[in-house]
């Protein structure tokens, strides 16, 4: 008899991901739903409700202590912030219930606004491990160090980073710009379904912005989406985006489109944030 | 956090069976008769008899050393067994007549004795309790006059070479340790290679300690002859038992002029439960001297076990222009307690020295390094450096520093740098974001913090600290 169950509940199971892929009408990679969360006792995300389909760029934009770095650490599953409510689906699948590194595994990536150095492990090694922890996930094979300098190869010439970096260790002694360049080279590598880009232009000179959003750019593709999490608007220049949220006080206050970056820009964030004490 | 360390340092010490062999045991206790009877069981000359004696008549006036950070009760002395060893393993002709259940043990510890199961390339003695059981590609090694063997065989068939060296580094009157290993020392390795020959191979001793209650004195003495080079390695492990035994080894080098000696250590003796009862006392004297100019010693050590561990590889830098490295990664768990360090004593002139210290404390365990520089009047152009971290995991842990630097020419250079780190949860977090377990990205982190150190050990060696530290070392080191 159980066999028989199974598969009933197999069918029913697919038909129900059928008909919720209908209703969300596109190739859905995130829906965040009524998000909450706390770091240290303060409510730091007091309800975000945001869905990201394949193929789209959202930007997160906001000023200082809005919430939007605590957005992407919560997605990347940072122990330090607690989630205190609501609901992450991430390819159909409870994002909040996976580890960090099943998260990872699963495709999200995030590039740090503070990458940290780990000294005495090589940067190649570094990559590799993560690469081949990927691979593993998926049930591919493992590439040896040979193959996987071939991989390498065509991805530094996106970054525009010289091959010497790849045997230092991981960004200890980088500058400022080349660990920002070595997120977007592991971007690259690692072809994440979901980017979450936190902050990556904060302390970066023009040159160095347009290496890392070429790169990004050049990664953007119908299949895979984007979050990228910014003070500033000069990075939208550059990254063109789909959709702009802008948060204020832990709360998206208003969406809209490009547009919406360069109208920050202009007016800065004062007029927005107003309503959002109205509506709490 | 912590789930992860624990699997990482708390992995059942895999050492830790008894082989049931038969022994020939003296009784417990040590006197002059004791001393008289290890010397007759092993049938020694007068001279060595003597200098047993000299050793021991000092010994009793001597205080047990009590300068280290470490904390233990008192050693009962009269408790210890001082000799144990195997029945079978009388003088032995070739390898294939050890004991079946011998080489068993050892099959057991992944160290065949088995001459053609033998690592390509590293030659092996055993040393099992208080006796050397056998050592491999002996022969090879004859034809290019270079002796490896235990040192009781040394002490019959080539008395010249030991009594002219024995005790010149480490004199029998050195420390408390020392002259009691003097008294009663066992067996352990000798080595010679003579000038101009360049060791093709890796020495290997394997130290095991079988019986209860029984303390292991070994003892070694390698001598490079003028411009001949060696690489020596030394592994340990012990049964796991509830009470704590004694290891008092002494290690002797002797350079002479252009030779290098290479000295790698991994030890894994048993380092007690999570409670701390039972473990090894690690109390061991090794020294080189580079006598000659222009030789080398170089010191690595990986100490993961043992309850206690208070040993200070040094080099005495006799010889001008000559060299002396000391690379150590000291871990501690639980409550393990390590005194570790080094010696490098300046005398010649343009003489060097580098130290690479790094301590790991988890648990409850201590961590302290040691070290003295010393630079003599006379040792113009001295150089020394000294590289000193600390990594912490937890926050009942300890990791302390006594460097001692004495300098007595305004020619020397002298550098010492430290540091203290904790494992950082952003690292941890950095790496489990791009895919990496928990477990593996503290392997990581632990590994980049001890690569100065692993990468000068030698290729079999590596993997058995990989294997110690539950570290994926692949690419990143070296």
């Amino acid at each position: 008899m159980r066999p028989v169950i199974g598969g009933r509940l197999l069918v029913v199971g697919y038909w129900w991901l059928v008909v919720e892929q209908y209703q969300l009408g596109r190739d859905n990679v995130l829906d965040i739903r009524n998000l909450q969360a706390r770091v240290a006792g303060n409510d730091i995300l007091k309800g975000i409700t945001l869905t990201v389909n394949a193929g789209e760029v959202h930007a997160v934009m906001g000023p200082n202590g809005s919430g939007k770095s605590t957005l992407a650490q919560v997605l990347a599953g940072n122990p330090v912030y607690e989630v205190t409510g609501g609901t992450v689906t991430f390819d159909g699948r409870d994002l909040l219930a996976l580890q960090p590194e099943e998260r990872a595994q699963a495709g999200v990536f995030m590039a740090f606004q503070y990458p940290v150095e780990i000294p005495g492990v090589s940067n190649a090694y570094f990559l590799r491990s993560a690469y081949n922890e990927l691979r593993k996930a998926r049930g591919q094979d493992e590439v040896d160090p040979l193959e996987f300098l071939d991989i390498m190869e065509k991805n530094l010439t996106l970054v525009d980073m010289d091959p010497a970096m790849l045997n230092r260790s991981v960004n200890a002694g980088f500058s400022g710009g080349e660990k920002k360049r070595n997120e977007i080279l592991q971007m690259a590598v690692l072809r994440p379904r979901l980017a979450i880009l936190d902050e990556t232009d904060s302390g970066l000179d023009i040159d160095a912005l347009r290496v890392v959003a070429d790169g990004v750019n050049t990664l953007r593709r119908p299949d895979n989406a984007a979050i990228v999490v910014t003070h500033y608007q000069r990075l939208l220049n550059h990254i063109v985006p789909d959709f702009v949220h802008v948060l204020s006080a832990g709360r998206i206050v208003k969406s809209g489109g490009k547009e919406l970056a360069l109208e920050l820009e202009e007016k800065g964030y004062d007029w927005l944030e107003a309503p959002a004490e109205a509506l709490a | 956090m912590s789930s992860s360390i624990e699997t990482l340092v708390n992995r059942e010490y895999k050492f830790g069976f008894v082989t049931d062999i038969e022994a020939d045991t003296i009784p417990p206790g040590l006197g002059e008769d004791t001393v008289r009877a290890i010397a007759l069981k092993k049938r020694e000359p007068e001279w060595l008899v003597d200098w047993r004696l000299k050793a021991y008549r000092r010994w009793v006036t001597m205080r047990e050393p009590h300068w280290g950070n470490v904390r233990y009760d008192p050693i009962d002395y009269e408790s210890q067994v001082y000799y144990s060893a195997p029945k079978t393993a009388k003088p032995i002709g070739s390898l294939d007549e050890v004991d079946p259940k011998l080489r068993e043990a050892y099959d057991k510890l992944g160290i065949p004795l088995k001459e053609q199961q033998v690592l390509a390339g590293v030659a092996v003695d055993a040393v099992f309790d208080s006796v050397s059981v056998g050592t491999s590609y002996r022969e090879q090694l004859g034809k290019l006059g270079i002796i490896f063997c235990s040192l009781g065989e040394a002490v019959r068939e080539h008395p010249d070479l030991v009594r002219k060296y024995l005790g010149s580094v480490v004199p029998y009157s050195d420390n408390f340790y020392a002259s009691l290993n003097s008294a009663v020392f066992s067996d352990g390795s000798f080595v010679y290679v003579p000038p101009g020959v360049h060791c093709p191979m890796e020495l290997s001793t394997y130290f095991r300690i079988n019986a209860a209650n029984t303390g292991q004195f070994e003892r070694t003495l390698i001598i490079a002859d003028e411009g001949a080079y060696v690489s020596y390695l030394e592994g340990c492990t012990a049964p796991k038992r509830d009470t704590h035994q004694l290891h008092a080894a002494v290690v002797e080098i002797i350079a002479l002029a252009n030779a290098t000696v290479k000295y790698s250590t991994v030890q894994n003796w048993y380092s007690g439960d999570e409670e701390g009862r039972g473990g090894i006392f690690n109390f061991v004297t090794k020294r080189g001297k580079c006598a000659g100019a222009n030789s080398k010693i170089s010191w690595t050590q990986v100490e993961t076990g043992s309850a206690i561990t208070w040993k200070y590889p040094s080099v005495i830098l006799q010889g001008d222009n000559s060299v002396g490295e000391f690379y150590s990664v000291a871990v501690v768990n639980h409550h393990q307690q390590a005194d570790t360090g080094t010696k490098m004593l300046h005398l010649g002139r343009n003489t060097r020295s580098t130290i690479v210290s790094k301590g790991i404390s988890a648990g409850q365990g201590n961590n302290s390094y040691r070290g003295r520089v010393y630079v003599g009047p006379k040792a113009a152009g001295a150089r020394n450096y000294t590289q000193c971290d600390s990594m912490l995991i937890g926050n009942r842990c300890g990791a302390h520093t006594f460097p001692y630097i004495e300098v007595a020419n305004d020619t020397a250079q002298v550098e010492h740098e430290a540091s203290t780190s904790k494992i950082g949860e952003d690292q941890i977090f950095y790496l489990q974001q791009r895919g990496i377990s928990k477990e593996n990205a503290v392997s990581m982190i632990v590994a980049g913090f001890c690569k100065d150190v692993f990468k000068e050990l030698p290729m079999e060696f590596a993997l058995e600290a990989q294997q110690l530290l539950g570290i994926t070392l692949e690419g990143s080191v070296g």
